[in-house]
């Protein structure tokens, strides 16, 4: 791997080849691949749930076997948890960092590598070992306990909760580690030049993450192994029966997984600053705003908890001062979303298919903060508390927001990645079905809660029947939209014309390397001297 | 106000069933407005943005904008002020939410798989339906036999959890005859959607004329059940009930809804789930002036019934 490695055709993918090339090795821009190919496997599996989940409910079972696409109440609530855990602990938290993060962050610092090669690497099998955990449910007496795992719900049920919870707790291992490495890569191993204010917005955002990643994570392992305890050996933590609290398991689980909504969507707003500002060709507005809130709300994030908890018989005052407090972390997502705005202002703006991704992200995202808000007004929440309304918004959050992101994020990447380009009409086609189909799906979930239509049922009066026909139909151009993006991407890599090194015209650093790049990343170390958006 | 009317409409909340309902809508056509107008201005902005500065050629000169403190400090206070207002604007009908009115009419609630129990203070049991007298305070006492539940009424904008293991309470003052769903909002397994129960509303002549018939020959009033059962369990040998004398143990005259004085010196107030824990668990709250582990626990001997009956009767005990 010598200084003219790249000249000669020689990259990451081609310098060694094999399976075991790949399941031993320890750069970060394979192990991001392999995250890739993991991911979507999950994404497929947790993606076939929700399309059963809505075609179940594509009819109330107003009359025995009609309208029932699922046999009963119980493989309902299997498959919405699975589609839960699958989406959330092997989609969403890993799928930005992990993928994406795992790929661009050493390159955008000027790094050869992340700072602990090999600990990333045991991220990734620490990854796959709780999926397989997890997945084994499956064979045995299978989960039942939605994804949040509710006590005494989860210590009573005949279903694999201990299995489970193991595998999340595994998989939150893995999600400390990458953490780990990335908060001592962005401190120890940046180019020379690369301060903390040149690094790009995806860097601070992927840190502010890493940071909660960090904290959050023990918490919800620590939680998972208590209950394990529980239901082994009858330890008395969080059911009555034994003397222990229901409610304390709420507190617990939340304290992790509200910090976890940021570790979802804090990635996603990096992803969108570097697509905004590249195809607007201008330096982003209000760059230290965006890089501080960040760090901002991962700080608030750790003290709003209470507010998934406004119903749960914590006392008056608690929920006050929670919904008080959530507010205020309200705040510096709204900057965000104003300094993006302002940075198309009088840019150069190209509609290619990242773009419409980030431009999708911004649309959707606006309608996931503004309802967000909503829920955070106390006797609000009180009746849209675990309706379709509280549905509706996370998943304009958590698919609107994060998995927009990430599929404007692998597409403007994706010419770096594998050396090549996809189709362009494909991509943008496939925004066309996923941007509609959304909507289409989602929206109506908001008029249902409002109508008061609670969330996790198997079956509805008829009321809601004609709002639940419509999501469905949804769900269906949803499906359409990411197959014409699969056969997009595999066709891309297949087929694709050759990438240049720098197709978008952007500054930061990755694209200043060879498409797919060097072993090292760079054949020269890179030297540092202006900031990551100086379109002038 | 006609704004907060065409909101309304747009809305689709259910009937409004309370004045409680009727504030909530009102907060949220408010919400309604102001949100669309922010996405107009973010989304509308967004779209005009794009399209007045279309790419025109791969050599265009873009501004060099990098931040403007006025503009950042004024889109950092407006949003801040908006959020606090309707904080306070929800504090204040949240409080009136959680606010139990004195006197009102308690009935008992008790969640189980996968339906809802029904206890009035008579001792008449119902299943799954709720009759409250209109225009009435009426105070809901839930519990749960088995996994957390949540006790939902649309129409009411009102939900609570109810929870294994303690008391949660909410009130409404039903405005409308009619009949209303109740459904119940917390994942509970098989049959969660099934478990939907109806709350009616009628005057209350009828109402009285409901309880009356059904009256069952020999069924006592819940708090009669608990003094039989008080006797019964021997708690008398050691509390007594009609005057602040003490024998072993506190007195139980008049405890309820006064504060208590606990052997560090703290205090609370003596309410339903403080009788309820004092049974189950004796010794996490010890009265000043009273030993240690003398009273032995009830917990798992006697059920949520029994529970409800024993509480019914300290509560009588004026």
């Amino acid at each position: 791997m010598g200084h003219s490695s790249s000249a000669h055709g020689e990259n990451y993918i081609n310098c060694e080849k094999g399976l075991w090339s790949w399941l031993t090795t320890v750069d970060h821009k394979r192990i991001g691949l392999m995250y890739m190919i993991t991911v979507m496997f999950f994404f497929f599996v947790g993606g076939v749930m929700a399309l059963l989940l809505r075609l179940e409910l594509f009819a109330p079972n107003t009359v025995q076997g009609v309208g029932q696409v699922l046999k009963n109440g119980d493989v309902y609530n299997q498959v919405l948890t699975y589609h839960g855990a699958i989406m959330v602990f092997m989609v969403i938290v890993p799928g930005i960092p992990a993928i994406l993060g795992n790929f661009f962050l050493p390159i955008h610092l000027g790094a050869k590598d992340v700072a602990f090669p090999k600990i990333n690497l045991a991220s990734w099998y620490c990854f796959m070992f709780g999926a397989a955990l997890a997945i084994a449910t499956f064979f045995t007496h299978k989960i039942d306990t939605g994804w949040t795992f509710y006590t005494p719900y989860s210590i009573r049920t005949g279903t694999s909760t201990v299995l489970m919870v193991l595998g999340a707790f595994v998989m939150g291992m893995s999600s400390v580690l990458t953490g780990l490495n990335f908060i001592v890569t962005v401190h120890k191993l940046r180019a020379p030049g690369m301060t903390m204010h040149r690094m790009p917005l995806f860097v601070w955002a992927l840190y502010s993450t890493a940071i909660l990643q960090m904290l959050a994570t023990p918490v919800l392992a620590i939680t998972l192994l208590l209950l394990a305890a529980e239901k082994l050996f009858g330890v008395g933590i969080f059911d009555p029966a034994l003397g222990g609290d229901p409610v304390l398991f709420q507190h617990f689980f939340w304290f992790y997984s509200h910090p976890a909504v940021y570790i979802m969507i804090l990635p996603a707003m990096g992803v969108v600053s570097e697509l905004i500002a590249a195809f607007s060709r201008k330096v982003i507005f209000g760059y230290t705003a965006i890089a501080y809130s960040s760090l901002g709300i991962a700080a608030v994030s750790f003290f709003v908890w209470g507010h998934h908890m406004f119903v749960s018989g914590q006392s008056a005052t608690a929920g006050i001062i929670f919904s008080f407090i959530t507010m205020l972390v309200g705040v510096p997502t709204a900057i965000k979303m104003f300094n993006w705005v302002a940075t198309i202002y009088k840019g150069s703006v190209s509609f290619d298919s990242p773009m419409l991704f980030a431009l999708g992200f911004l649309f959707l995202f606006a309608i996931g903060g503004v309802t967000g808000i909503m829920l955070a007004v106390l006797p609000i929440d009180v009746h849209f508390h675990d309706t379709y309304f509280v549905v509706a918004h996370f998943h304009y959050v958590m698919v609107g927001g994060t998995l927009m992101a990430l599929m404007g994020g692998f597409y403007y990447w994706f010419p770096k990645m594998f050396g090549k380009m996809f189709s362009e009409t494909l991509a943008r086609l496939s925004f066309v079905f996923i941007f509609i189909g959304f909507n289409v799906t989602f929206f109506p979930q908001f008029i249902l809660g409002a109508m008061g239509m609670p969330r996790r049922y198997f079956d509805y009066i008829p009321n809601y029947e004609a709002l639940n026909k419509i999501s469905t139909v949804g769900s269906w151009l949803i499906l359409t939209g990411f197959l014409i993006g699969l056969y997009a991407i595999v066709q891309g890599i297949r087929k694709g014309e050759k990438a240049p090194m720098n197709p978008w015209g952007a500054k930061t650093l990755e694209w200043q390397t060879s498409s797919p790049p060097p072993h090292f990343n760079f054949d020269v170390e890179p030297v540092v001297t202006a900031g990551p958006y100086e379109y002038r | 106000m006609m704004w907060f009317n065409f909101a309304k409409a747009q809305s689709f909340m259910p009937t409004q069933g309370t004045e409680i309902a009727k504030q909530v809508d009102n907060l949220y056509g408010f919400l309604l407005i102001t949100s669309f107008i922010a996405c107009v201005l973010v989304i509308g902005g967004m779209i005009y943005f794009v399209l007045k500065y279309k790419r025109k050629s791969d050599n265009d000169k873009t501004a060099y904008i990098s931040h403007n403190t006025a503009l950042e400090f004024l889109w950092s206070f407006i949003p801040l002020v908006i959020f606090l207002a309707v904080f306070a604007w929800g504090w204040y009908i949240y409080h009136g939410m959680r606010t139990m009115p004195k006197d009102a009419l308690e009935i008992n609630v008790l969640g189980k798989q996968w339906a809802w129990e029904i206890e009035y203070k008579n001792g008449f049991k119902a299943v799954n339906e709720v009759v409250v007298p209109v225009n009435t305070d009426v105070k809901l006492l839930l519990t749960s036999q088995d996994v957390i539940h949540s006790f939902f009424v649309p129409s009411f904008r009102i939900k609570q959890d109810a929870v294994p293991g303690r008391y949660t309470a909410l009130w409404f003052r039903a405005e409308k005859l009619g009949e209303f769903h109740v459904f119940c909002a917390e994942y509970c397994g098989t049959s969660h959607s099934g478990m939907i129960g109806k709350l009616r509303v009628v005057t209350r002549e009828e109402f009285d004329k409901y309880m009356e018939e059904g009256q069952e020959e020999g069924q006592l009033p819940i708090a009669k059940r608990g003094e039989k059962l008080f006797a019964l369990k021997a708690c008398a040998s050691c509390h007594s009930v009609d005057s602040p004398a003490v024998k072993v143990g506190p007195s139980l005259f008049q405890v309820f809804g006064h504060e208590v004085v606990l052997e560090d010196g703290s205090k609370v107030t003596a309410d339903e789930n403080y009788i309820r824990e004092s049974i189950l668990q004796p010794n996490a709250k010890v009265v000043k002036g009273f030993p240690h582990g003398v009273m032995p626990t009830f917990q798992g001997q006697i059920n949520e019934n029994e529970l409800n009956a024993l509480v019914e009767y300290v509560k009588s005990l004026k």
